[in-house]
């Protein structure tokens, strides 16, 4: 059985039911009372030397907003985490605060760390439903115009910052919707659409422009908008090509990766169709293909398009899953099943063109490879096939050309990654800064975040000081 | 909002015209090039190849064929009115350079694709034989544009009602006989095109064709629009739409264009309920 996510002696925050939410697409977690949001910080012992502060990648000072939340002022607690974090209800929610904060909390030692991420989130959501709307002080205009591409977490911490520090800033969005993964990748049971639109509207009220339907490197070049007469771009442009497993019947229907399986159901929101005119793949018996927090999400929404069975494939053990905690525990609770150390080996179809199955092979692990994790190595003779109508793959990806390849001037490494200076997001581009996916690969929305602090702060330098 | 400046319907009303006011996608655009068109909030995301642009007025054509929901609703958007989101300019463009003698097919409404890429090939000297067809004359589209983009014109009809009677793979045999061609363009329905493939490349002559699989965002994240190009994968967004035709597997892309056939007709149904 799965451990349980929340520890003895924490406050447990309410979630809908396995068996309902399964079907439904409602959030899962439902929120803390003031009641029980003041029962939980009251279990922080305000730490002299807080360890959780120094595992959160943006470095909210999470025992001042606790106490603040101890002190009922839920007004100045909010306030609190904005001033290092723009977007707490979204961190909240999909941070791995077991691998951060709440690693660090001197609590966990003894199993029960404060449950720092509920406390953000419940924060943020007593602002969104009983705040005062009162922004946050902005520091006066500095004439310098900034544009940010992408507006995924990292471009919108770039935005918030820079626009606090009193630069003029304009978002890009390729998608015709702000959030960038946030809004296309993590599922509405996870992190509500309405919620990214709220974060969004607050940088907004503070003067970002948001422009979407621009595809930076189609639309506009990063050279003309240095001639339009922007100052600093940063580039936030999401990791954003599909990985393949390149295994024979790769095209038939439905094989999807999980990129455009979760942009459709999250972005387009299908899963409302024909309310809504984007179709959607209803698979009877589902498998994913892959074990992170994108294939736990492909899985879980599989399951509330109404599947009979939907299953994780991975080629490693349970240890190695790359997922939260939270996320495989709940997938579990739903009724996902798990297919350990298997790998597909060929996508089997009909006369038309559609799948019918997959023919797998079981592994064992053998030496650490270069991850540093146990090498799967296939068991010879162990070959079966598994019956599936759809298959989700979420191996990962790899770097989006689109941008880099249209902007000769920018370092790329080998991988099409862009080359930035690691402590504050220089690129080789005079005037141009890089973080999250498009920097690092495939990683955490905190990390994202952290990149564009760092970024942000060597950006407001170079426009108050210089290059 | 951009705002449709200009509507015309062609083809008895089965295909609608489209000028819109984009100035960013009007000032990069190049032939064969698309554009991701939407609605409305619930609209689907459908990728067009354009017909025109025009950097000048700040606007870009489309021309498409209803064939469902979201060409329905297309179609209903009246001059003033508008798309809520139109992205672009996606893929890449026509390789154009001068070759010399080239042949381009059109059929359907890929002739309206075929528009600015013929025109671009006879501009840059080159010699430009066009076979155009449709199923009857009324289905015909653009032909004075295309008369007029070409050095020399034919016009095809499945049923005989205008020009020559027959498909035009056999005009494009006729014309392989008689000239020698460096390079043909076929833009049209899928099987037309890979019927033209298969006499062209019987005759060793290179062929562009663009395809339009079913897509999402165009920018090379989702794979949805993934074709196998000489057995390699490709994604048609950003690799293409344009592919050398005799590499491409159409077969594959005939059945995958079906792959929510089901719900695209449900769809549809209940819209024309609805509307009627």
């Amino acid at each position: 059985m799965a451990e349980k996510t929340e520890q003895a002696g924490r406050v447990p925050m309410p979630e809908q039911a396995p068996e309902i939410r399964k079907r439904n697409f409602d959030e899962v977690p439902t929120g803390y009372t003031v009641k029980m949001a003041q029962e939980e910080a009251a279990r922080c012992i305000q730490c002299k030397k807080p360890g959780c502060v120094t595992g959160c990648p943006v470095g909210v000072d999470i025992p001042g907003f606790i106490h603040l939340i101890t002190e009922g002022d839920l007004t100045g607690a909010i306030r609190h985490i904005w001033t290092r974090n723009a977007l707490p209800a979204v961190c909240g929610r999909v941070c791995p605060q077991e691998a951060q904060c709440e690693g660090n909390c001197v609590m966990a030692k003894k199993g029960k760390p404060i449950a720092i991420g509920n406390l953000e989130r419940f924060c943020a959501d007593y602002e969104r439903e009983h705040g005062t709307g009162a922004l946050p002080p902005k520091a006066a205009s500095t004439g310098k115009r900034v544009a940010v591409v992408g507006s995924g977490p990292s471009g919108l911490t770039v935005a918030g910052d820079l626009i606090l520090k009193g630069h003029d800033v304009t978002v890009m969005e390729a998608f015709h919707k702000p959030g960038g993964v946030l809004v296309y990748g993590i599922p509405e049971f996870r992190l509500p659409k309405a919620i990214v639109a709220q974060e969004v509207n607050f940088l907004e009220r503070l003067g970002v422009n948001v422009q979407c339907d621009t595809v930076v490197g189609r639309t506009v070049s990063l050279d003309e908008l240095f001639e339009q007469g922007y100052d600093a771009i940063y580039l936030g442009v999401g990791a954003g090509l599909p990985r393949f497993m390149n295994i024979p019947g790769e095209n038939l229907i439905g094989i999807l990766s999980a990129n455009e399986y979760l942009t459709r159901a999250n972005l387009m929101k299908a899963y409302k169709f024909p309310e809504v005119d984007t179709p959607i793949p209803h698979g009877k018996n589902v498998v994913v293909l892959g074990a992170g927090n994108v294939a736990m999400d492909s899985a879980r929404t599989a399951m509330r398009l109404g599947a009979d069975t939907v299953r994780i494939v991975y080629r490693r053990s349970r240890e190695e899953m790359p997922a939260r905690k939270a996320e495989i525990h709940h997938a579990e609770e739903e009724g996902i099943e798990f297919f350990l150390l298997t790998n597909p080996v060929e996508y089997l179809g009909d006369a038309s063109g559609r799948l019918t199955g997959m023919r797998c092979l079981k592994m064992e692990l053998g030496e650490p490879d270069d991850s540093g994790r146990r090498r799967p190595i296939p068991i010879k003779g162990s070959e079966f096939e598994m019956e599936t109508d759809l298959v989700i793959v979420a191996v990962g990806s790899g770097a989006n050309p689109l941008l880099t390849q249209s902007t000769s001037d920018l370092a790329l490494n080998k991988r099409g990654y862009i080359v930035t200076e690691p402590e504050t997001g220089k690129t080789s581009k005079r005037g141009v800064w890089a973080g999250g996916d498009i920097v690092t690969g495939a990683a955490t929305v905190i990390l994202a975040m952290g990149a564009g602090r760092a970024s942000a702060n060597s950006m407001h330098s170079y426009l108050t000081l210089g290059w | 909002m951009f705002k449709i400046l200009r509507r015309q319907e062609m083809a008895q009303g089965t295909v609608v015209l489209n000028e819109i006011e984009a100035p960013l996608i009007a000032n990069k655009a190049k032939p064969g090039q698309f554009v991701i068109l939407k609605a409305n909030e619930t609209g689907e995301r459908i990728p067009l190849t354009m017909a025109d642009s025009d950097p000048k007025k700040g606007t870009i054509t489309v021309i498409y064929m209803v064939v469902g929901k979201s060409t329905a609703l297309f179609r209903d958007l009246k001059e003033g009115e508008g798309y809520q989101d139109v992205i672009g300019p996606l893929g890449r463009p026509t390789h154009i350079e001068k070759v010399g003698n080239v042949l381009c097919v059109g059929g359907g409404t890929g002739v309206a694709v075929l528009h600015p890429i013929t025109r671009a090939l006879k501009e840059a000297g080159n010699h430009v034989t066009c076979v155009i067809g449709a199923r009857n004359k009324d289905l015909l589209i653009l032909e004075d544009e295309m008369r007029a983009a070409s050095t020399i014109l034919h016009v095809c009809t499945d049923d005989g009602s205008y020009g020559h009677h027959g498909f035009v793979t056999q005009v494009v045999e006729d014309v392989l006989k008689k000239e020698t061609i460096q390079q043909a363009v076929a833009i049209g329905p899928v099987p037309m095109m890979k019927a033209v493939c298969n006499i062209t490349k019987a005759f060793n002559v290179p062929t562009l064709v663009s395809l339009n699989p079913i897509m999402i965002d165009g920018t090379g994240m989702c794979g949805g629009c993934r074709v196998t190009v000489g057995e390699k994968t490709k994604f048609a967004c950003v690799d293409g739409p344009e592919f050398d035709g005799h590499q491409v597997n159409f077969d594959e892309l005939m059945l995958r264009l079906k792959a929510y056939c089901e719900e695209e007709k449900h769809c549809y149904e209940d819209y024309c309920q609805l509307t009627d």
